[in-house]
């Protein structure tokens, strides 16, 4: 009971996305709701490397397409009836692209952040060149998957929960990796790599984990958009705007916290997709979205997510840590509130 | 493989190569004296390409003439950025906020030329683009070898800046360590302010050679950033040496692999020869090992 209650508002949370479908029926609003989910499991999936470890990295939709490549060339090649069972194959596509994910790590996380940047950017352009130059990868018209004839009025639904369920394992998996000791070791690695290493923290292995393990649920998310959308390009699954959008959203929300990529991804992917299907004008959604994201940048640089947090409780994290440190110094019933109360 | 492919493949590579170079050679400088990665300099260098577009048809001004207009005018642009975003990011993370920052300035420029420009193709015109003459067997389009000179005057102009001036002595005290210039006297943030608006102000030659070479829209800066990252990236960042080199490199790989094996490979290439100078050089070409700071 007292870690429902401890939880209660992510409970409601996660009750309030799986009953939406139920409750709002209408196909043009669950499919922004698929892509939401999509962009939530993978903007907490990238939070979990790089919100962690202070990695930015830029080359996320290469485990993105890799997902939706590996879904719809097994689903092809195996000859998967057209019904649920394509569902099978998307955890494959997250395993193929924590594979490719290994090699990448390796070569790219031997440098420093600022250049690990720019090797993503430079390992994406790899692979969306290869996926357009390659046949097997069917080349710039891509690949048509098996084509499901669910009735249309509720055929959102199956990759809704698709969806949800990715998030629901993600968000669980990031919480835990930010208790555990590996989540520790990452974020030693954010704040002072020379000092972590001198610690004693293998940082290479634990940064190539993390990077490693983040690819799981956006190969995830790739395979069911793939099979979601039917028929992927080259251009769409491996899209340089994925690569920034998921960063984005991640810093909108609040960086490094557990909510803020899903409260980031829920806004700005809703907000994109109903934008992009009322006004077909990409130049006004640009200008709409490089303003807000000026805006947070500039006068909440650490995220909504946080930001709203230290109003309401009006406290930083350096008090928070400071009072965190004295409960558990400090067992007399009558905790002090401010570390000033305490030194007084 | 014959020798006139090669021969062929060189030319482009140092003519365009420099254009590269001289485009690249704000970014370096940006972030080797402030620390900032400036992800909006591509699209600086489609807006640098818009601002002659205008010019030349609203005006009939020809694109060298103009570059007297648009030069100054990338300047102040760079120098306002730099003032009301980038001077204002304080603390550790200041790079990974500048990526953010500078990502959202790109935006609105992109979305801003969008909606003025539409995001059909444009190219600029003049009598000299389409002409060209021949050593040998070579072409030498006109555009491309005065893209070329105009290149190397201003990287010459630039290194000589910083080599032989006390501004640029002053540059390179604060690329060498921010903390030690202020304390012996250098107004770093002017330095930092003028270092932008330079870096902006190297664009406009580099927009209209691109602009007259290039068919172009407002999305064209997608892949102009990815290049002129990738190109200060294996010089070395901070290097403008390093960033001629490896600009020639680029489009050098990229011809060759294109005569030899098919053009559709050209850029992959090119970036798989970035990634294995990188396993062999993590800090580039010309780069300096990065030493702890703080």
């Amino acid at each position: 009971m007292k870690l429902l209650s401890k939880n209660l508002g992510w409970v409601v949370f996660f009750a309030a996305l799986a009953l939406f479908p139920l409750v709002v029926t209408n196909p043009f609003y669950t499919s922004i709701g698929v892509y939401a989910l999509l962009f939530m499991a993978s903007a907490t999936s990238w939070n979990m490397f790089s919100g962690y470890s202070g990695y930015i990295a830029l080359g996320s939709a290469v485990f993105f397409g890799v997902g939706a490549y590996t879904e719809a060339l097994l689903a092809l090649h195996w000859h998967v009836p057209a019904n649920g069972n394509l569902f099978w194959l998307v955890p494959l596509g997250g395993i193929i692209a924590t594979a490719f994910a290994v090699p990448i790590g390796w070569i790219s996380l031997r440098v420093r952040r600022h250049t690990f940047v720019v090797i993503t950017i430079a390992v994406f352009f790899i692979f969306q060149l290869s996926a357009i130059n390659f046949s097997f990868t069917g080349g710039s018209s891509g690949l048509a998957l098996p084509y499901i004839t669910w009735s249309a009025a509720d055929f959102n639904n199956p990759f809704y929960y698709a969806g949800l369920i990715l998030v629901v394992f993600i968000t669980l998996v990031s919480a835990f990796v930010r208790r555990s000791r590996f989540g520790l070791q990452l974020l030693a690695i954010r704040d002072d790599e020379d000092r972590a290493m001198g610690l004693g923290v293998q940082v290479t292995a634990i940064k190539i984990t993390g990077f490693t393990m983040s690819a799981f649920a956006i190969g995830c998310a790739g395979a069911i958009y793939a099979l979601f959308q039917g028929q992927i390009y080259p251009q769409f699954v491996f899209d340089p705007t994925f690569d920034v959008s998921v960063a984005l959203m991640v810093f909108l929300g609040g960086i490094g916290t557990l909510a803020g990529p899903l409260l980031g991804a829920l806004v700005l992917e809703s907000a994109q997709q109903y934008l992009t299907a009322t006004y077909s004008n990409n130049s006004l959604y640009l200008l709409l979205f490089g303003g807000l994201f000026l805006i947070v940048i500039m006068f909440m640089p650490q995220g909504v997510v946080p930001f709203v947090r230290d109003k309401l409780t009006k406290r930083t994290d350096l008090e928070r840590a400071a009072v965190a440190a004295n409960d558990v110094s400090s067992p007399s019933p009558v905790a002090p509130s401010t570390p000033t109360e305490v030194t007084a | 493989m014959n020798a006139t492919a090669l021969l062929s493949a060189a030319k482009d590579g140092i003519l365009t190569g420099a254009v590269y170079a001289l485009m690249a050679s704000g970014l370096t400088l940006i972030f080797g004296v402030m620390d900032i990665i400036n992800l909006a300099q591509g699209t600086f260098v489609v807006l640098a390409a818009y601002l002659s577009y205008a010019l030349q048809v609203h005006w009939h001004i020809d694109l060298f003439v103009g570059l007297l207009i648009t030069t100054p005018a990338m300047f102040i642009i760079g120098v306002v950025i730099e003032r009301v975003f980038i001077a204002r990011l304080k603390g550790p993370d200041r790079t990974g906020m500048s990526i953010l920052v500078t990502y959202a300035v790109w935006l609105l420029i992109e979305g801003t030329l969008d909606l003025v420009f539409s995001s059909n193709d444009v190219q600029l015109q003049g009598w000299y683009v389409p002409k060209s003459f021949t050593i040998g067997a070579i072409h030498f389009g006109y555009i491309y070898v005065a893209g070329f000179l105009l290149a190397a005057l201003l990287l010459g102009a630039l290194y000589f800046m910083l080599y032989r001036t006390r501004f640029g002595v002053s540059v390179r005290a604060s690329l060498a360590d921010q903390t030690s210039a202020a304390l012996v006297g250098i107004d770093v943030k002017r330095v930092s302010t003028i270092t932008f608006g330079l870096g902006a102000a190297v664009t406009a030659a580099g927009g209209m050679i691109y602009g007259a070479t290039n068919a172009f829209n407002a999305s064209s800066s997608y892949d102009l950033i990815s290049r002129l990252l990738t190109i200060i990236v294996l010089g070395g960042m901070g290097s403008l040496g390093g960033a001629l080199l490896a600009g020639i490199v680029m489009v050098f790989i990229g011809d060759m692999v294109g005569v030899i094996w098919s053009p559709i490979w050209s850029t992959t290439a090119y970036f798989v020869v970035l990634v294995l100078v990188l396993l062999w050089r993590p800090q580039g070409l010309f780069g300096k090992v990065q030493a702890r700071v703080a």
